[in-house]
């Protein structure tokens, strides 16, 4: 039994991807397409009662909201593939704490500009020039925390590459791609670096390849 | 002895009382120092240096400095199992992972538009700052969405985890006060029969009597 991930074709799924294919987990994949309203139907919300993506299905186990999902199979399979949590408490609590960041203060206004800039025009969204510019300002700003913070350690969380960092992955390999905002990476000296790192991690790229 | 944890923030926040309660709950003792936001001393280098934001709470212990209230009670939770309220992080791993599907919904669903509502509703107009009607209504059709999601859930649940209390209820604490005591928005909370019965469960402990008690004095 192979645990079932809905909605590879979108972000938020492969933070699901990226985890599993860390921790050495096999997974098959369920297509959703957000823009027919698949993820609105009465079978879908069953499983996932806001309509979001992704949720996962292990056997007769259901489990939504991706960051939920990578935090319980990476305490699951600890010992095996990548130790993405920390081995203290503390290393821990650093993981929880920058998987918070990205949750509350990296991945809201990124979700926004992404909203505006590619799906303009799909689920209500209308693009906004305003916004996208408010958009851009606060996710700068984060990132000069995180500039400061990478030139410190060499991930978010410490020495080692952890949730924290791949939580990242999804929504800015859309900023640094179709968005087409690179410059904000670019232009960040130790953020740059940071991301070329995480970027190339064979993971990620098997989960673009895997989602093309 | 967990006698060197301290809390820096005001009551009144939203996410400094989220910390507040989970000590409380697992019987930690802790210090309380005041930061005043309107004097903006978050914004100052001192506060900075614990947390790079200029948010609070920020959260220190013999061991570790720690910002996000969400990142701060799971640490609690963990360096406490048997303390206090026992299950608020699971004590098994199925459990734990829905304890943590839940704390995500409210931290990704019920959040911001309680927060906008929050701010809105009761901190503009303390702040002599006008109301976005616009914004208001917005916001609300995003929550009531989010607590309809919810009053099917206690239908066949408990708590939103599971039996037990736990760090996903708690989260919860904070917004709903406000929304439920110092808003008239009160009755999208108590006109949903199951969500008004787990609100008058959880808002009762005596762990968070004791929080709103330090905010309203």
């Amino acid at each position: 039994m192979v645990v079932k991930v809905y909605g590879p074709a979108y972000a938020s799924p492969k933070r699901v991807l990226v985890c599993l294919v860390e921790k050495e987990i096999e997974f098959e994949t369920v297509p959703v397409d957000l823009i027919a309203g698949e993820n609105l139907t009465p079978d879908y919300l069953k499983l996932q009662p806001f309509g979001s993506l992704p949720v996962i299905q292990d056997g007769d186990y259901t489990l939504f909201e991706s960051r939920a999902i990578i935090r319980y199979y990476a305490e699951k399979y600890k010992s095996q593939g990548t130790d993405l949590l920390g081995k203290t408490l503390e290393e821990q609590g650093l993981v929880n704490q920058w998987l918070e960041v990205e949750a509350h203060n990296y991945h809201p206004p990124l979700y926004t500009l992404v909203l505006h800039t590619m799906f303009s025009g799909h689920m209500g969204v209308v693009r906004n020039e305003q916004v996208i510019k408010e958009s851009e300002e606060k996710i700068g700003k984060v990132l000069d925390v995180y500039e400061d913070r990478l030139s410190k350690s060499k991930y978010l969380a410490g020495d080692f590459f952890s949730l924290a960092d791949l939580s990242h992955l999804p929504f800015t390999n859309y900023l640094v791609g179709p968005v087409g905002k690179g410059y904000m990476i670019k232009e960040r000296k130790h953020v740059s670096a940071w991301w070329d790192d995480i970027s190339s991690r064979p993971s990620w790229l098997k989960v673009l390849e895997i989602c093309k | 002895m967990a006698t060197s944890v301290t809390v820096y923030g005001p009551p009144l926040s939203t996410a400094v009382s989220r910390v507040l309660v989970c000590l409380l709950e697992k019987d930690v003792p802790f210090q309380l120092v005041p930061v005043s936001m309107a004097k903006m001393e978050h914004k100052k280098p001192d506060f900075i240096k614990m947390q790079p934001f200029g948010q609070v709470p920020a959260f220190q212990d013999d061991d570790i400095t720690l910002f996000e209230s969400r990142a701060i009670c799971r640490y609690i939770a963990e360096k406490y199992p048997t303390q206090g309220t026992a299950g608020l992080y699971g004590t098994n791993p199925l459990v734990k992972a829905s304890i943590d599907q839940w704390l995500e919904a409210e931290s990704q669903s019920f959040n911001p538009p309680s927060s906008v509502l929050t701010f809105q509703l009761v901190f503009a107009p303390r702040m002599k700052l006008k109301q976005d009607e616009a914004l208001i209504k917005l916001n609300e059709g995003k929550l009531v969405k989010v607590l309809d999601v919810y009053e099917n859930r206690l239908g066949s649940s408990r708590y939103l985890a599971g039996d037990e209390f736990s760090l996903a209820d708690l989260s919860h604490l904070p917004n709903t006060q406000f929304l439920v005591d110092k808003t008239d928005r009160a009755e999208l909370f108590t006109s949903r029969k199951n969500v008004s019965r787990w609100w008058s469960e959880i808002s009762t402990r005596p762990a968070w009597k004791k929080v709103v008690e330090m905010q309203n004095a």
